[in-house]
């Protein structure tokens, strides 16, 4: 595991000796995260990098995670889902079994904790217990809140608002609320398995595994199999590009333990792939992240052609990479990738085809993209940037004014 | 008695406001009716996050106009702006409503919005100020930290100190004056930190300072 100065090579000494005088800052105070997932996804994966690094500041941060069965998270599942604005009807008896679901957690809090961070809508109804138990709650939003469904955004408005503050990733997912809300964009971790530098040999090695051919361009969706990440459609617009240029088509992803759907979509994906030998569907588990890496580099442009997105950290991963990126305008991938200088954003399967010719066709034109693309997301969305904010975060549920003294 | 200099540093919280707009009546409500932090925001956001661009991208409100809106000529009108020779953020925000409302009383803006989900949206921020463990006593020393304090701690004493904290001049400039650098306080006050990227700025002022140590 990383400690945090091992990053001082590629953000520098001022920026983890600041990290240092806030964590001081906190010293006797606790921060209990709390979410419904301990593996897969992307809130998982940014808790189990973040918090052996908040502790190496110094900072008493744990994790608990509550538990559901599989009815509660096809609940979930369908609240995600209105949220990103599918219409998804979720019946009064639905949402009683939530909140019981949550009452039924209310043993995860701790005791001693300061500060409660709760991460999305799963656990969100613990925020019950504040009148009983005080302390500071944090509400954290991973989610596309740009349309989310009228009836499912008032049942969680009425819980949201019981908070101290929540947190969005993206300006669009803010809107009125009787409490201050904070942008916080999620991170990658330069050091993790799925981000750090590889050997050639290891990237060949793992291409060799899968028959993938590094003689022959490589176009990659890296992405959970979900109706809102559109894999469907990224393989129409690898058709449509199919037609002129010898390319393949690489979707590799997982599942999470609360996203049932996960195997349905699977079953259209290969259905709409034909058995094309140039199309690598990878159904990979837990614990890919060098496979992820690697096919991630192994790639002449990765894409992420979600239609609804929370953040899109697979685009940041890309990026990071020196990787040309074309992504769809949603969530906060804008915020990542300004169009034609740092990537490229589209709204349709034909844009991302168009796209996807326009670089293969002029590679120098896509290598000069993922340079600048690198550069912003070193300066704006890594690890060591999140912590910060974070940090920040905590201080300020102490702090009233505009400009504190610290 | 000579003085000494405490390098200071600042971070931000970003903070939204739930309010967006999306055609420029809307705009200029906003920018009636938003704290001032929120102006300064909107003036100096490109600045941190592209810092490492040249030329760079001008404020949110031009950016978004241009971008969002389609509006060109007013967009240009609002980045060239020039933040630097405004004393106070009151004065920035007069500047923006009295171009937009020039603008308004000659078209009609409401028919111009942006498309969906492209909406300009509020945001503001709290500032926290830390001490670093950097101490200047003499123009050497100065130059010295200048070359490993953060990026943060040069925009705090530069940016923040001017127009947020209300000094009227940057913390460099007053403190040169104070030694008696009188020449050097004048040269980094002309400066326009708005128009050249942060480590730009950075080795800038190594370059003069460095002059100055020759010279003294």
């Amino acid at each position: 595991m990383s400690k945090i100065r091992d990053y001082v090579p590629i953000v520098g000494e001022s920026t983890i000796e600041e990290l240092f005088l806030l964590a001081e800052r906190l010293k006797g105070k606790i921060i209990q995260n709390i979410n419904s997932t301990a593996v897969g996804g992307g809130v998982a994966e940014i808790l189990i990098r973040m918090l052996p690094l908040l502790q190496d500041l110094g900072v008493n941060a744990s994790w608990g995670v509550i538990k559901g069965d599989e009815k509660f998270f096809h609940i979930t599942k369908k609240m995600h889902n209105a949220l990103h604005g599918v219409d998804a009807s979720i019946g009064r008896d639905e949402l009683d079994y939530f909140i019981d679901v949550n009452r039924q957690n209310t043993q995860e809090i701790m005791a001693d904790a300061d500060i409660l961070f709760i991460h999305d809508p799963q656990p969100i109804a613990l925020v019950e217990q504040k009148d009983t138990l005080g302390r500071k709650w944090i509400w954290r939003c991973h989610i596309d809140f740009t349309n989310p469904k009228k009836d499912v955004w008032d049942f969680l408005k009425n819980y949201i608002e019981r908070f101290d503050c929540a947190v969005f990733s993206a300006p669009a997912f803010s809107r009125p609320l009787a409490i201050r809300q904070v942008l916080i964009s999620p991170s990658i971790d330069p050091l993790s398995e799925k981000n750090r530098e590889l050997s050639d040999d290891l990237v060949n090695g793992i291409c060799e595994r899968f028959n993938i051919d590094r003689g022959r361009p490589v176009i990659t969706q890296i992405s959970r199999f979900d109706y809102l990440k559109d894999p469907v459609g990224v393989i129409r617009a690898y058709k449509m590009v199919k037609k002129h240029l010898d390319c393949q088509l690489v979707l590799a992803g997982g599942g999470a333990t609360d996203d049932p759907e996960g195997m349905k979509v699977l079953e259209e994906v290969h259905r709409e792939a034909e058995n094309d030998p140039d199309i690598f569907v990878l159904f990979l588990p837990p614990g890919s992240d060098i496979e992820i890496n690697a096919l991630q580099r192994a790639s002449d442009i990765v894409l992420q052609k979600s239609l609804r997105e929370g953040f899109g950290l697979t685009v940041a991963e890309g990026l990071w990479k020196g990787k040309p990126v074309i992504a769809s305008a949603v969530g906060g991938i804008p915020l990542q990738i300004a169009h034609k200088y740092s990537g490229i954003l589209t709204h349709s399967i034909e844009g991302t085809a168009y796209w996807i010719k326009q670089l293969l066709n002029e590679p120098e034109y896509a290598a000069k993209l993922g340079v600048n693309g690198r550069e912003h997301i070193k300066y704006n969305y890594l690890i060591t940037r999140h912590i910060r904010d974070y940090l920040l975060l905590f201080l300020s549920l102490y702090e009233q004014k505009d400009i504190v003294s610290l | 008695m000579a003085t000494t200099f405490r390098f200071l540093t600042r971070l931000n919280l970003v903070e939204l406001l739930g309010r967006r707009a999306k055609n420029i009546p809307e705009l200029l409500e906003g920018l009636r009716l938003v704290p001032g932090t929120s102006i300064y925001y909107h003036t100096h956001r490109f600045l941190q996050q592209h810092h490492y661009l040249s030329p760079e991208p001008p404020n949110d409100f031009a950016f978004w106009v241009t971008n969002s809106l389609g509006l060109d000529s007013l967009g240009e009108r609002l980045a060239s702006v020039d933040t630097v020779s405004f004393p106070t953020i009151r004065d920035l925000r007069t500047k923006y409503l009295e171009i937009l409302e020039f603008y308004s009383q000659g078209h009609n803006a409401r028919n111009g919005d942006c498309p969906e989900g492209q909406e300009f949206h509020f945001m503001s921020f709290r500032t926290f100020i830390l001490p670093t463990p950097y101490e200047a006593r003499d123009l050497k020393e100065f130059r010295d930290i200048l070359q490993k304090v953060s990026i943060n701690s040069i925009y705090f004493h530069i940016f923040d100190a001017r127009l947020r904290l209300k000094k009227g001049k940057n913390d460099f400039s007053n403190w040169l004056e104070e030694m008696g650098e009188t020449q050097l306080a004048r040269e980094i006050s002309r400066l326009d930190p708005y128009t050249i990227t942060f480590e730009g700025l950075r080795r800038d002022l190594i370059q003069r300072v460095s002059r100055h140590v020759k010279n003294s």
